[in-house]
């Protein structure tokens, strides 16, 4: 019995039902709604059969198939890393001139290196390791801690001024702001640098005033360190003044800043976060870039 | 003002009473966290009750309204709803474009620490979910269920109480973020004394919309005021038990959750996807099922499609949530409930929007025609993909590609911009001349500008995300022949670059085209009022209140 009124659109019958203008069709629901609902929960029964699904008080059903995320897990983990240990029993055994002998082997070194540069070097050197102000450039082949291998891979385990135990340490002292030195001689140094290293920021002629007292402040205030002819010291990580290459700049007001307020950079260690393998990766990969025989990441 | 004139003495006093007593809160909780951020959110609140108040006192000896009143339904809180609704979504939406662009631009903080990102992007969710859509869901149901029931609220206090506590709790969401002040779980980010208020605020709803209901003169309640009921409910329940936590004392904005570990992350998520379904998509569907047909004048398709539809909706979405968690710490057999419920929840999904779409047949023509009424069939084509596309991401394998990436926030952005938006202008555009005895729109041309801004900046957005999203999930799992990831992650988000660009520009589209849209509504109303016609048919025209105790 229809109790609605007919629609003259459809024919179809109203429920009878009226809100405020508002009507409903009797319609049936359409058979398409029907089969996908029952096929949906007919696979999804089958599926809770197969995989793990239901909880039991303190245990769950388990499945047909005896798959478990856990398990899974696992095994991917371990197919990895059986399929990377044909090269990474090599990379662990030979040295690091063996390794560079070996074409094979530095391919992978250099793509595999360049993902491990990219997650854990680049947001301070920068994706093409060219540097950024305050953090050196890789690629310029000047090392404040010294360039080969032996000596980077340690560098990269310990860090520099990082709370590893055998840190390695280094400090630029506040020549100003410690009362060492005034603004006027820091200046005559400042201009003595300017003067003599092999590469700065354009010359102007405040740089001409006061290089000959600049020369002998320098060599009683900072030759200690960076010695008599500003070439630096990497045993110490001290930086050569008279190259081109420069961690936090070389015009006037950046190099007084460094003598006035001192510098400390920060590089953290790496022990403990990445595996003797990557860092082993990584030390070469960086010498590789260093040598020009990689490019940058981004030129991949 | 005439707001107040409209309530009777008794009901004035009543305000007063209850201002009085959250001002007295906020001064409580002021003094106790003097020493804490909390010390800013007692002074917002005593700010907003003394406005009350001082509005309340300023016209305590206004005249008497008129018993007539009485024969009509009570729409003033709800035509302030539908202003306090465009305000939260130009400002949510700008929050948003200007979060989007961060993405691209990271300098765009100013070096501020209030707009960095962790800080902007919950005042975006917070204010376009629960204050663009909040608002409208409170205004819409108001509406909807005094016109379903042929009855007038029961009062004139608690709808009010309603409407402005729960844009209380948006205010100190919103400012609580910005000053940092959060517990970190995504869409319920405010503290414990916000939570508390939210729930008192939301029991309050709830007794309003039921008593309105006792109170009805039609035989049967209509399909709308079902999914208005489950949303009300649900987000109690949600809300009060994701929110269990201890504060660190009661002079301290900071609490701690009840819940640690995988069972903090699945409670959360069990809150998360469900704010989805009862929130975002019982609430709008509750919506669309009145405002949908009202403006086609076309009967609902089917009832018993209805039928089906709720009740598998409100039972499946419930099982839902885990699919949040694959491939993490929860137990497989939780993943596995999650994700097989997820794919047959589509079903009921579907259903619901296929009703929305063949209650249009025979209107069709009105479709093509009025920009407004596309506006709610477009919602409801992208509510059928959003549904699609939410079921997909909830099988496992479809999942381990798709998650943590751009995929999720695209998915999202469809459902919320293609959805619940959509809906929302929509049912707003239907709704507003009614409310302000207009004959139509200030301008439908700028509906239909409107129309095409949201639509092109929805495409744009979900075009945009869905490229990006796909690109990182594959960079993410691409391996070398040697074993090891080709991609670091910094080569990802340099890929991303170009999408996120696109992504704010899709934004701003959206962006301009509500504020078009609250300029419109702006003018409808203050535009001189035009009699409406006499037809009983004419749009927006309401059967008579039944009058009643």
């Amino acid at each position: 019995m229809q109790i609605g009124e007919r629609d003259p659109v459809t024919g179809q019958y109203t429920t009878g039902h009226d809100w405020n203008g508002i009507k409903e069709l009797d319609n049936r629901v359409p058979r398409v709604v029907k089969f996908f609902l029952y096929a949906t929960i007919l696979w999804s029964i089958v599926y809770w059969i197969l995989m793990p699904a239901w909880p039991l008080g303190v245990s769950y059903t388990k499945g047909l198939l005896g798959i478990d995320q856990r398990q899974t897990v696992g095994k991917a983990v371990a197919r990895g890393a059986a399929q990377r240990s044909v090269w990474v029993d090599q990379i662990a055994q030979l040295d690091f001139e063996a390794i560079r002998q070996d074409p094979a082997l530095m391919a992978i070194v250099r793509e595999t290196g360049s993902t491990l540069f990219g997650d854990n070097c680049a947001v301070c050197h920068g994706t093409d390791a060219r540097g950024n102000p305050g953090y050196p450039s890789l690629a310029s082949n000047a090392w404040l801690w010294g360039g080969d291998a032996e000596t980077i891979a340690e560098t990269l385990r310990v860090g520099i001024n990082s709370s590893h135990p055998e840190s390695r340490y280094g400090q630029m002292p506040a020549f100003g702001r410690d009362g060492i030195l005034d603004q006027a001689a820091i200046s005559s140094i400042v201009s003595f640098i300017r003067n003599n290293a092999e590469g700065i920021d354009d010359l102007g002629p405040l740089d001409t005033k006061g290089v000959e007292e600049g020369r002998e402040l320098f060599v009683e205030n900072c030759a200690a360190c960076h010695g008599e002819s500003g070439r630096g010291d990497p045993s110490m990580g001290v930086p050569d003044l008279m190259d081109d290459v420069w961690i936090t700049g070389s015009n006037r007001q950046t190099l007084f800043r460094t003598i006035w307020r001192g510098r400390q950079g920060h590089m953290p260690h790496w022990e403990g976060r990445l595996s003797e393998i990557d860092r082993k990766i990584l030390t070469l990969y960086v010498t590789n870039i260093a040598s020009g025989q990689t490019e940058g990441v981004d030129e991949r | 003002m005439r707001l107040i004139a409209g309530l009777t003495t008794t009901e004035r006093q009543t305000g007063l009473l209850l201002a009085g007593i959250v001002t007295l809160m906020g001064a409580a909780l002021g003094i106790a966290g003097r020493n804490d951020l909390l010390g800013y959110h007692g002074l917002l609140i005593v700010v907003f009750g003394a406005v009350v108040m001082i509005a309340l006192l300023r016209n305590l000896d206004a005249p008497e309204p008129e018993e007539s009143r009485l024969s009509e339904y009570y729409d003033d809180p709800i035509r302030f709803g539908i202003v306090l609704t465009m305000v939260w979504a130009v400002f949510a939406m700008f929050i948003g474009v200007w979060v989007s662009a961060l993405l691209a631009r990271p300098e765009l903080t100013f070096d501020a620490g209030w707009a960095s990102f962790g800080r902007l992007r919950p005042v975006h969710t917070t204010g376009v979910i629960f204050g663009f859509g909040g608002n409208a869901l409170i205004a819409t149901s108001l509406h909807v269920v005094q016109r379903t029931s042929r009855a007038r609220l029961p009062d004139q206090v608690s709808p009010w109480f309603v409407l402005l506590g729960y844009n209380l709790f948006c205010l100190l969401a919103v400012t609580g973020y910005f000053l940092g002040i959060t517990q970190s779980k995504e869409y319920a980010e405010p503290e414990w004394y916000a939570d508390i208020w939210l729930v008192i605020i939301w029991v309050t709803y709830f007794v309003l919309y039921i008593r309105t209901l006792a109170r009805r003169k039609e035989p049967h309640i209509y399909v709308a005021n079902w999914y208005f009921m489950a949303f009300i409910l649900v987000v109690a329940v949600l809300h009060i038990i994701n929110n269990l936590a201890v504060p660190v004392s009661l002079g301290s904005a900071k609490a701690y959750s009840a819940f640690s570990g995988v069972q903090d992350a699945m409670t959360q998520w069990w809150y998360g996807h469900n704010a989805v379904a009862f929130f975002l998509t019982a609430g709008f569907l509750g919506m669309m099922y009145y405002y949908l047909p009202k403006r086609a004048e076309r009967p609902i398709y089917s009832y018993r499609l209805s039928i089906i539809s709720f009740w598998g909706i409100t039972f499946l979405y419930l099982w839902a949530g885990s699919h949040h968690l694959h491939y993490t710490a929860l137990p497989h057999w939780v993943q596995t409930l999650g994700m097989t419920f997820s794919i047959v929840l589509l079903v009921p999904s579907w259903a619901s929007a296929g009703n929305a779409l063949l209650t249009l047949n025979g209107a069709w023509h009105k479709v093509r025609d009025d920009a407004t009424l596309r506006f709610m069939m477009v919602a409801a084509v992208f509510y059928g993909l959003t549904t699609f596309e939410g079921s997909f991401l909830a099988i496992r394998a479809v999942n381990s590609l798709s998650h943590y990436t751009d995929w999720t926030v695209g998915h999202v952005h469809a459902g919320a911009l293609g959805w619940v938006a959509m809906i929302t202008f929509g049912a707003l555009y239907t709704l507003t001349p009614s409310m302000w005895k207009r004959e139509r729109m200030y301008s439908n041309t700028l509906v239909e500008v409107h129309f095409w801004c949201a639509v092109i900046g929805t495409f744009i957005y979900v075009f945009a995300m869905w490229n990006s999203g796909i690109i990182q999930g594959l960079m993410w799992r691409t391996y070398n022949d040697s074993g090891t990831l080709t991609y670091s992650f910094i080569e990802s988000l340099v890929a991303m670059h170009p999408y996120y660009i696109a992504r704010t520009v899709g934004g701003l589209f959206f962006l301009t085209g509500a504020v078009v849209g609250t300029y419109n509504i702006l003018m409808t109303i203050r535009h001189e009022p035009q009699p409406l016609r006499e037809r009983a048919e004419t749009l927006g025209a309401d059967q008579p209140l039944v009058p009643g105790e």
